[in-house]
């Protein structure tokens, strides 16, 4: 029985290769996410102990916010007084004062700001262990930095060039002066853009206060340990400060890093889970026909005596040798996109070399072999129920009704819908991802079950399409002639295309909402507002307001600024306006309480929910603690009913000097009637001239702007489902390719009675072309559900809109028929090249 | 050789054809030359490997010669290239297989017009109803080929083959799958096609009675064409093959 297994197994390459692949491909994906996410999980841990290398101690003012990403949030800065202090300690070596701040932004050579990946600026504290100078020196003037070489190379800047900072005040102009690097002939540390000036310029222009430090670097004197050296400090200080070994502080960071990590992963997982369960499809629709291919020859060995579980073994034994050879080369793929991914979305942190998880090795088998097991089970079971006397029999597939399939496809759906409704209405609480994977992988499988009744209908329409010729209606007649077959091959289409259907949907649907809201909730006509290149969103100088007021056909402007805040002790959000009562008719905001007027120092307005959230009515009070400074009471001046785009606490723009910015980040802008917008939009845009990562725009071209990262999010949603589509798409490859060979003696046949290459060619081509076309109109119906279900969920929070997107769902119609022509491409082939003699010849 | 007065349909000219090499090498034709003329039912018989089949295969264009050449009417088949053989399957050739002759997924009707949809022709209404009953399928015309017996699945090949008048029909034990009765049926029909429409056939056999139906007996052994008869009876072709088999008198043929 092995030796008759192994025989079957090698004597059908095409198949075995087909199936193999599709598990690889899974397999790869999955052992290249966890490659990935080790990686770089390793990569940083690095990277954080190298930047706190030459850290002994360092000390900062407890923050005020702490972040709920364990991250430290903005602390007070630190008097220079206290610096000295520390530096009086015994056993102090040394204790510098830092600025530190992400505020910094260089303006290219295009006269745009240079995007980075994380932006450092800082005060020139001289060379250490880490920090070397590569060029010139460092800044000595306050008109001069120096910039490290990722910078430099980025921007293309050279020592002795004149350029362009921003700041925490507008454009200011400064020579380079030295370029930095960092032990180990490095760039960067972590890919990171460095700007250092001279420590009066840091604390004017990064702090806005002079005299002070982000923070006290301690470097221990000869013989005391880093422990000793940090109570001391502690005892020093107070515990208003935080101090901290430099190894505590790498960990922290890494550790803080986390979540984010896991979330990356998690994504991919997700992916690899997708292209694994499509996987599925493919295996069981190839052991399916090769059991159905292979009927006589199980009948016989059952007529000469082997057993049912003799032969469920040797269906299980191919599927085990497939899901063994597929992990190995699965794993090792992996690695080797795991390793690609890591240069990729590693950019430039230091290597610290290719880590491969345990748990990539034991899920790579686990999964390869579990997979291609569970998938070949279902025809393992039918093949043994093969009588004997089958093998008399023409093996003829009888063609075996479908009730039962339909039947438990619709429970099925049925109960995956359910799992996605309770997900989606918000009543589900823990299990929320539970209930909505479950949901999905239950709806996807239930669709499969019904995709045989409804295949029937659509591929008949379908292939009415090409019944004009003679190959076309072979072609159709093909496609419709085992439903089952045609219906798991589409419905393995189906999910990749459902899922980026979905996305779609409600992607377009956010989109369609979201101009929606500034088209109805916004009583203005431009809006001032930065383009984000890096980590920070970027804001602009309060006096562009002022500007923008009085330039001629303004009529009024609202600046918000943002932050986060402790309100009454809990973690929440709040903005501050220059101009409540032009910001309440830009926002048509209506009073229920109090009033509107212009806010006075220590006094508020908030939504009514909000208010009644936190038991808040005018009059009352409320404590709040912004990212600076003390907590601060404030008075309800008024309450306004719940409005499409501002809602919360709005404070007076007196609080935004405790703000971690203190700049606005976005400014509206109300014309005089009868200005013209584009008139006024040049004026403003004179103004803005210093900030070059701000701009002004109508509300439309905002909106694009603002929702432009969601196409590159769709794109992405794309290309990670690609590997899904493509093992689809091998599924019909294969599945065409098994039936090309079922049909052997059918297509010698046509081939006798005159079929040409050519007529042979396209009567595949056109069985291709009906399956992909179908498997994609099932998933685009599937999807578009999905994104409606997903979109009505998302209605209490303001996405009140439903957009299909026309565009993209034509697009994936043609993408599919193209793809059955290509998928057609090597079956059709085979077809063409059907040797008579062989095809006609008995057996 | 050749008895025959008419002008030939499809002729054989030395052709030789060798399978593998050295030792594995099997010669299956060695020199044969034969003339089938128009209008003419000839069976073509002789012991298992003797060639048959292959000589049929490479009269219709469907395996290359080894050696030598192959007509059907002025068509030097040896000659074509894919697409010129395809053509002249579509026009010249009718085929009758064993088995699997029809495609599953057409109606009867469908089945027996394939070649005239695959060549994209109409067919002639006159000639299809005069196929249709002379084969006896008028009532059958709407059933997929699973939906009817084997000798009417043959029914409706030799209808498909005719459908399309072509200069010859080649058929490679066309009753080999049937019973005595459905065969006789095919064998009827075929004959009447040869003497009502002066239908051109060649037919392999290794059955006796189905060989008395043809006018012509062409017996090969060894590859090469040992004898023949005209207008056979039952008995005489039997006579000649138990005198070619070598093994005849151990009793099984
Ligand atoms: N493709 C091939 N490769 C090698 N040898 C072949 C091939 N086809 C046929 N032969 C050999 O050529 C010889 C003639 O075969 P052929 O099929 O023509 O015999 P046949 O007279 O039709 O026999 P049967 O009555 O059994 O059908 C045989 O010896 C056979 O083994
Ligand atoms: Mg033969």
């Amino acid at each position: 029985m092995l030796k008759a297994t192994m025989k079957s197994l090698l004597s059908r390459k095409l198949r075995l290769t087909l199936s193999a692949l599709a598990v690889v491909l899974g397999v790869m994906f999955v052992a290249g996410s966890l490659v990935l996410s080790s990686t770089l999980n390793k990569s940083l841990d690095s990277l954080f102990a190298n930047i706190y290398e030459a850290t002994d101690v360092q000390a900062s003012h407890k923050p005020n916010l702490q972040r709920e990403d364990g991250a430290p949030g903005q602390a007070d800065p630190i008097q220079a007084s206290e610096v000295d202090k520390v530096k009086g300690l015994p056993g102090v070596k040394s204790a510098t004062g830092v600025v530190y701040s992400d505020g910094a932004r260089l303006i290219g050579k295009n006269g745009k700001v240079v995007p980075s990946q994380a932006r450092v600026a800082t005060n020139w504290v001289g060379e250490d262990e880490i920090v070397k100078l590569r060029e010139g020196r460092g800044p000595e003037a306050d008109d001069e930095i120096a910039i490290n070489a990722a910078l430099a190379s980025s921007s293309r800047y050279k020592v002795g060039d004149t350029v362009g900072v921003l700041t925490l005040q507008t454009k200011k102009e400064f020579k380079i002066v030295g370029i930095v690097g960092y032990s180990g002939n490095r760039d960067s540390i972590g890919g990171e853009h460095t700007i250092a000036f001279t420590t009066p310029a840091a604390q004017q222009l990064l702090l806005d206060k002079p005299g002070f430090f982000t923070w006290i670097d301690v470097k221990a004197a000869d013989g005391v340990s880093k422990a000793k050296l940090k109570a001391d400090v502690q005892a020093a200080l107070g515990d208003t400060y935080v101090v901290k070994t430099g190894e505590e502080l790498g960990k922290d960071q890494a550790k803080a890093l986390e979540p984010l990590m896991n979330i990356f992963r998690n994504v991919f997982l997700g992916f690899a889970g997708v292209s694994l369960f499509v996987s599925i499809f493919l295996i069981i629709n190839t052991f399916s026909i090769i059991v159905a291919q292979r009927t006589r020859e199980l009948a016989l060995m059952r007529a000469l005596g082997a057993g049912g579980g003799q032969v469920i073994g040797s269906v299980l034994l191919e599927a085990l040798v497939i899901g063994l050879i597929s992990s190995v080369l699965g794993l090792v793929l992996g690695i080797g996109v795991g390793w690609l991914l890591t240069k990729l979305a590693g950019g430039d942190l230091p290597s610290a070399g290719l880590v491969v998880p345990p748990s990539a090795i034991i899920a790579s088998f686990v999964i390869g072999v579990g997979i291609t097991a569970v998938a070949a089970l279902a025809p393992a079971l039918r093949a043994s129920r093969i009588p004997p006397i089958a093998a008399m029999r023409d093996a003829a597939n009888t063609v075996k009704p479908l009730t039962k399939v339909t039947i438990s496809g619709l429970v099925v759906t049925a109960l995956g819908v359910a799992g996605l409704w309770v997900a989606l209405a918000g009543d589900a609480g823990d299990s929320f991802w539970l209930l909505l994977g479950g949901g999905l992988l239950l709806s996807f499988i239930g669709v499969a079950l019904l995709t045989p009744i409804i295949s029937k209908p659509v591929v008949s329409v379908l292939g009415a399409l090409f019944s004009w010729s003679m190959p076309g209606k072979l072609g159709r007649g093909n496609s419709a002639r085992n439903p089952r077959r045609t219906a798991i091959t589409a419905a393995a289409l189906m999910i990749g295309i459902a899922l980026v259907t979905g996305v779609s949907v409600i992607i377009s649907s956010f989109k369609a909402s979201i101009s929606d809201m500034y088209n109805t909730g916004l009583n203005a006509e431009l809006i001032i507002a930065g383009e984000q290149t890096g980590p920070v969103p970027p804001t602009f100088a309060g006096s562009v307001i002022d500007q923008a007021k009085s330039t001629p056909g303004v009529s009024s402007v609202s600046a918000l600024y943002f932050d986060g805040a402790k309100i009454n002790g809990e973690n929440g959000f709040v903005y501050a306006v220059n101009d409540l009562p032009a910001t309440a008719q830009m926002f048509n905001l209506k009073v229920s309480g109090g009033s509107l007027g212009q806010l006075q120092a220590g006094q508020l307005v908030v939504d009514e929910d909000t208010a009644k959230d936190k038991k808040l009515s005018a009059g009352g009070t409320v404590q709040i603690q912004t990212s600076r400074g003390e907590p601060v009471t404030y008075t309800v001046a008024g309450v306004f009913k719940k409005s499409t785009l501002l809602n919360g606490f709005v404070l007076p723009q007196e609080a935004t000097k405790n703000f971690q910015a203190t700049n606005p980040a976005i400014a509206y802008i109300k014309l005089a009637s009868g200005a013209k917008v584009s008139e006024v939009q040049a004026s403003i845009d004179k103004i803005l001239a210093d900030s070059p990562d701000v701009s002004a725009a109508d509300v439309s071209s905002y909106v694009e702007q603002q929702t432009k990262g969601l196409d590159g999010l769709l794109t992405m949603v794309q290309i990670l489902l690609g590997l899904a589509m493509i093992i689809a798409v091998l599924g019909v490859i294969n599945t065409l390719a098994l039936s090309m060979i079922e049909r052997t003696r059918e297509l010698g046949m046509l081939r006798a009675v005159g079929m040409s290459r050519g007529q042979m060619m396209g009567m595949v081509t056109v069985e291709s072309v009906v399956i992909s076309v179908f498997g994609a109109i099932l998933g685009i119906a599937v999807g578009i559900g999905l994104g409606w279900a997903v979109i009505r969920a998302l209605h209490d929070i303001g996405i009140k809109v439903f957009a299909l997107p026309w565009g993209t769902v034509i697009a994936y119609l043609i993408v599919a028929a193209v793809v059955g022509v290509i998928a057609a491409f090597i079956p059709a082939i085979r077809a063409a090249r059907t040797d008579v003699l062989r095809a006609i010849s008995y057996e | 050789m050749t008895t025959a007065i008419k002008p030939a349909a499809a002729r054989a000219v030395d052709v030789w054809k060798v399978y593998g090499h050295g030792e594995a090498q099997v010669i299956a034709l060695r020199g044969v030359s034969v003339e089938l003329a128009q209008g003419e039912f000839t069976a073509i018989m002789g012991p298992s490997g003797s060639g048959k089949s292959t000589l049929m295969h490479c009269l219709a264009g469907l395996d290359t010669v080894t050696r030598g050449d192959v007509y059907v009417g002025s068509t030097q088949v040896t000659k074509l290239s894919d697409s010129g053989l395809t053509k002249l399957r579509r026009d010249k050739i009718g085929f009758i297989f064993q088995q699997f002759n029809l495609l599953p997924t057409l109606t009867a009707e469908e089945n027996i017009l394939l070649p005239l949809s695959i060549a994209g022709r109409k067919p002639d209404k006159d000639w299809y109803q005069t196929v249709i009953k002379t084969v006896g399928l008028e009532e059958r015309l709407s059933h997929k080929p699973t939906e009817l017996s084997g000798g009417q699945q043959q029914r409706v090949a030799c209808a498909r083959s005719l459908v399309s008048r072509p200069d010859v029909i080649f058929a490679d034990e066309p009753t080999g799958n049937l019973d005595s009765r459905s065969g006789a049926e095919v064998l009827g029909f075929l004959r009447n096609s040869v003497r009502e429409f002066g239908q051109t056939i060649v037919m392999v056999t290794h059955d006796p009675t189905a060989a008395s139906y043809a006018d012509r007996v062409i017996f090969l052994a060894d590859g090469q064409i040992v004898d023949e008869l005209l207008s056979p009876t039952v008995d005489q072709v039997h006579d000649k093959l138990k005198s070619l088999d070598p093994h005849a008198h151990s009793g099984d043929v």
